[in-house]
């Protein structure tokens, strides 16, 4: 590996980049200059945001241990426009009295999880997907346990790594499976070294089973509600969408480029996990009080929604999960974007705390029942587009039983979404949330959200776009 | 896009105008002058079609326009009008405009209510206008959720469980819906979703078979079709007036339009072998239907009840696959919608000042308020099918096309429905008698005053309407009629 191919990883170089120069900056800068720390961190990571966002021709680093797609271009802007979002949202929660001193440690850990997922998305060999993968998930236990004096977030903290590491462990050993079976962890070997033994199944479904615990869906969910709970509510919000969008790409291209003889095998196990996974996920959501929780259990249904796309393995079926994932990016942003600002006004979580909000908050009202019919599919919000894609998608292959199932349960899922609307806009309360003042920085995030929900569905250029680079079996 | 987009835009504007509307006036004001112009609009494309067909333009659908809008799914956004939807326009265009003059005085919070209002027509008037599967379906679901927020925000009684209901079964129908749209797409072969499109295609047979009751299904609940018509009931009785007139008067129209342009249109085959489930479903509605309006006492609910009856005789006509029964279909949607309109308009005027629905509270009301009592009795008349109201022609047109089917099984379902006449009869005018004469039961009734000026206006502009397809019925069928013909050869084929 000559200097000038080093140099073409350049999106990871410059997240690396930035990390070393906020690391620096919050090591020596005094308390004065530390003022400007977060509009600088932001002003920065949009910076890097706009240099990585144009697509560039496929290559590959390291003799493919390294591989680059169009795709992962788009995949990556989606990560980082969402992690700027949650900068955004966490801009006036980190100069709180608690967490003002660690504000600095916030977008260090951040950044660095996202490098980590540059990496697992990038990879084109098990050894650099494992790295990539642990690089995302340490200091996201870090983060989960954010407010160390909080009981709940540091439970949440010691929960979320050791079921982590426990299903690390698992994927491990599935990849040395692979190697034992194999005798070579390349994804272009083993493209063709892997013909579907019962060996090289069984280390299908140990590997598999990191990343589907980290998309969170049933069986491996458990950790979900507890620690989307006790975890800060902006890293709450990064953990449902950037982590779980990232971990999903990589389990489609894995299963597509490694795994495509065995494609049958995956498909037949991937079926039963959606049809889990939307129901378990629905049925609990509906007797959820804590709004933290209750989104938590959304998410393991859209999580499912979003594996529809996998199972289909064509083009479409990519470039609908990729959209399907910029959609519910906005969608779920936006509501943990509301959620926040109100549990910092207040310290309020609970539906029930909701009842009234329309007449003394409008504004939050509305973006919060837009992200939830975006969320539950209702045109003319985007999440319509993206649902109706997905199971296009799906239809295209010929799961009709599978889209129903799904179908009939965008029903359930309406019903609790519409909980939450009916707290907000029906029912009428004496001690309703008093009117709260947001600032710029959330402001700004919020407005984006919703313009993007509005907007991505109606013009149809952004799947467009997608639409170009995507690919299948 | 072309002009027939307007009918979606104006509706649009008129949200965007809304939301910076400061007072009552000014909303009141924007509502009244929105719903004129589409009036207006709906009359100049009448207008524009009638020439055009006589200027001898046969193709099956007018002034098209066709827009890509996700090429990967061949989905365009591509609008145009035949003689049956120009129907459906002025039915709504009727509705929408008497509906803003009925909900002169909503309270609280009127400008929310008239911007779900405009959300709702936006979804109807672009159902009616689209051609391609994926915007039909997509203007469907978007009449959907505003329903929610009317009925629970400004409905009455158990509102919120009436709410949840009614968007919880439709959602359920759009489920089905969705997986029998995509499914005709796939089978079908077709290069677009575009329906005349895919009508030249031909879907397999034993796809037809289970994509056939998916979409019927689908477009049955909205269309009340037994036993998918529990959320009617409650929802049109929990709805505040103006919602229960576009709902009942229009919505419930989109599932027997829809059911006839995509169910009967694109698979004939299956229409032809799997009608006689759907057509024993549907004579129960309408028999059914008329029963439980009778034992019924609160007003709303007697009208519900009689809407699931008349829906089900709308479905019931399009199943009998001839032309006379579904120029009768197409004749009834518009005559019931009007009868309807007119009928949960005065419900919820006579409601407002009594402040009780129930007939047993009521009585002696037409020497209060001759007008409202007089208007009543007309739509009651009309309901029940005099001669010279449009509910005659529709259902004389549906009769008398149904018993062309000369079997044993055809007959005798014809004979059931007709039935249902008389249990109409009966419960109109135990309704009338019992509210509108005889002796008032409560001394406060005395003081009430009769109609306002905006009332008057709803109300009155209905009664022309029914009076008019009533009395001209053949101006209107001529208009259906051309429009059913290429439904009625693929039927034949």
């Amino acid at each position: 590996m000559n200097y000038a191919s080093f140099l073409q990883l350049h999106d990871e170089l410059s997240l690396l980049a930035l990390i070393v120069i906020l690391l620096i900056y919050d090591t020596f800068a005094n308390e004065a200059k530390m003022r400007y720390f977060q509009p600088i961190a932001i002003l920065l990571f949009s910076i890097h945001t706009l240099l990585n966002c144009v697509p560039r021709t496929s290559f590959e680093v390291a003799g493919g241990m390294y591989q680059y797609v169009p795709m992962l271009t788009y995949v990556k802007t989606i990560l980082n426009v969402g992690t700027l979002i949650v900068f955004l949202q966490a801009h006036h929660w980190l100069n709180g009295a608690s967490s003002i001193i660690r504000r600095g440690e916030f977008y260090f850990l951040t950044l660095s999880t996202l490098l980590g997922m540059y990496f697992m998305m990038s990879a084109g060999h098990f050894l650099l997907f494992f790295i990539g993968i642990e690089t995302a998930s340490i200091p996201m236990a870090t983060l989960v346990a954010f407010n160390k004096s909080n009981h709940k977030s540091a439970e949440a903290g010691a929960k979320y790594i050791l079921s982590a590491v426990f299903a690390s462990g698992i994927s491990l050993f599935g990849m040395s499976l692979i190697y034992g079976a194999t005798g070579t962890l390349y994804f272009n070997d083993l493209a063709t070294a892997l013909t579907g033994g019962p060996l090289q199944l069984l280390a299908m479904v140990f590997f598999a089973v990191g990343l589907l615990f980290k998309i969170s869906l049933v069986p491996f969910h458990l950790w979900t509600p507890d620690v989307y709970e006790g975890a800060p509510t902006n890293i709450t919000s990064y953990l449902s969408v950037i982590s779980k969008g990232s971990a999903v790409f990589v389990l489609f291209t894995i299963l597509i480029k490694v795994f495509g003889s065995m494609v049958h095998e995956w498909q037949a196990v991937l079926y039963g996990i959606i049809v889990l996974s939307i129901t378990v996920g629905n049925i609990f959501a509906i007797r959820q009080q804590n709004l933290k929780r209750f989104l938590a259990f959304s998410s393991i249904s859209q999580a499912g929604y979003i594996l529809l796309g996998v199972i289909s393995g064509s083009a479409m079926g990519m470039s609908s999960l990729v959209y399907y994932v910029l959609v519910y990016g906005f969608s779920n942003l936006a509501a943990f974007g509301v959620i926040a600002i109100i549990e910092n006004h207040s310290q309020k979580l609970n539906i029930k705390d909701y009842n009234g909000l329309y007449r003394t908050n409008p504004k939050l009202s509305v973006v919060m029942m837009f992200a939830l019919f975006s969320l539950a599919g209702i045109p003319p919000f985007a999440g319509f587009f993206s649902k109706f894609f997905i199971f296009s998608a799906a239809i295209q292959q010929g799961f009709y039983v599978l889209v129903f199932i799904a179908l009939v349960n965008t029903i359930i899922s309406l019903y609790y979404y519409l909980l939450v609307v009916k707290a907000m806009f029906l029912t009428n309360s004496d001690d309703a949330i008093a009117p709260i003042r947001s600032d710029l920085a959330l402001k700004v995030s919020l407005v984006i959200c919703t313009a993007a929900i509005l907007v991505i569905g109606l013009f149809s250029s952004i799947y467009n776009q997608i639409n170009v680079f995507g690919f299948g079996m | 896009m072309n002009f027939l987009s307007i009918f979606v835009l104006i509706p649009f504007l008129m949200m965007v105008a809304l939301l910076f509307a400061k007072n009552r006036n000014q909303i009141n004001f924007i509502a009244a002058s929105g719903s004129i112009l589409l009036l207006i609009f709906t009359g100049l494309v009448t207008y524009l079609f009638v020439t055009e067909r006589a200027a001898g333009n046969v193709a099956e659908m007018l002034f098209r326009a066709d827009t890509v809008w996700y090429a990967p799914f061949n989905i365009h956004y591509s609008v145009g009008i035949d003689g049956i939807s120009i129907a459906m326009l002025l039915l709504t265009s009727i509705i929408v405009f008497t509906g803003v003059f009925a909900s002169w005085r909503i309270d609280p919070l009127p400008k929310e209510f008239f911007l779900w209002f405009c959300l709702l027509s936006i979804g109807v008037y672009g159902f009616f206008i689209s051609i391609d599967l994926f915007t039909m379906f997509m203007y469907y679901e978007i009449a959907l959720i505003p329903m929610y927020l009317l009925i629970g925000i400004w409905g009455t009684g158990k509102k919120e469980y009436a709410a949840m209901k009614l968007t919880l079964m439709l959602m359920g129908g759009s489920a089905l819906l969705m997986v029998g749209i995509l499914g005709i797409y796939y089978f079908s072969g077709a290069q677009s979703m575009n329906i005349l499109d895919i009508a030249q295609k031909h879907i397999p047979l034993s796809a037809q078979y289970f994509l056939f009751p998916l979409t019927f299904m689908g477009f049955g609940v909205l269309g009340a079709l037994f036993p998918f018509h529990t959320w009617s009931p409650d929802g049109h009785a929990s709805a505040p007036t103006a919602v229960s007139m576009l709902h009942a008067g229009v919505l419930m129209k989109l599932g027997g339009y829809g059911a006839f342009r995509v169910a009967m249109y694109l698979m004939p085959e299956a229409a032809h072998e799997m009608a006689w489930i759907f057509l024993i479903l549907t004579g129960i509605s309408v028999v059914y239907g008329a029963f439980s309006a009778v034992v019924q006492t609160d007003l709303k609910y007697i009208n519900a009840y009689s809407s699931v009856s008349h829906c089900g005789l709308v479905l019931f006509a399009i199943l009998m696959q001839n032309e006379t029964a579904m120029t009768g279909a197409i004749m009834q949607m518009l005559s019931h919608g009007l009868m309807t309109a007119l009928f949960f308009a005065l419900i919820g005027m006579i409601y407002g000042r009594t402040h009780t629905r129930l007939i047993t509270e009521m009585g002696g009301l037409m020497k209060i308020l001759p007008f409202l009592g007089v208007s009543y009795v007309i739509a009651g008349l009309a309901s029940l099918g005099l001669p010279g109201l449009s509910g005659f022609v529709a259902e004389m047109t549906i009769f008398v096309g149904s018993f062309q089917e000369v079997d044993t099984f055809h007959r005798a379902l014809t004979i059931s429905a007709a039935a249902s006449i008389v249990i109409t009869a009966v419960y109109i005018l135990r309704v009338v008698g019992k509210i509108l004469y005889g002796k008032v039961q409560n001394p406060h009734h005395e003081d009430l005053s009769d109609a306002t000026w905006w009332e008057r206006i709803s109300v009155v502009t209905l009664i022309i309407a029914i009076v008019a397809l009533g009395s001209l019925p053949l101006w209107i069928s001529n208009l259906i009629h051309e429009s059913l013909t290429p439904v009625v050869n693929n039927l034949m084929r």
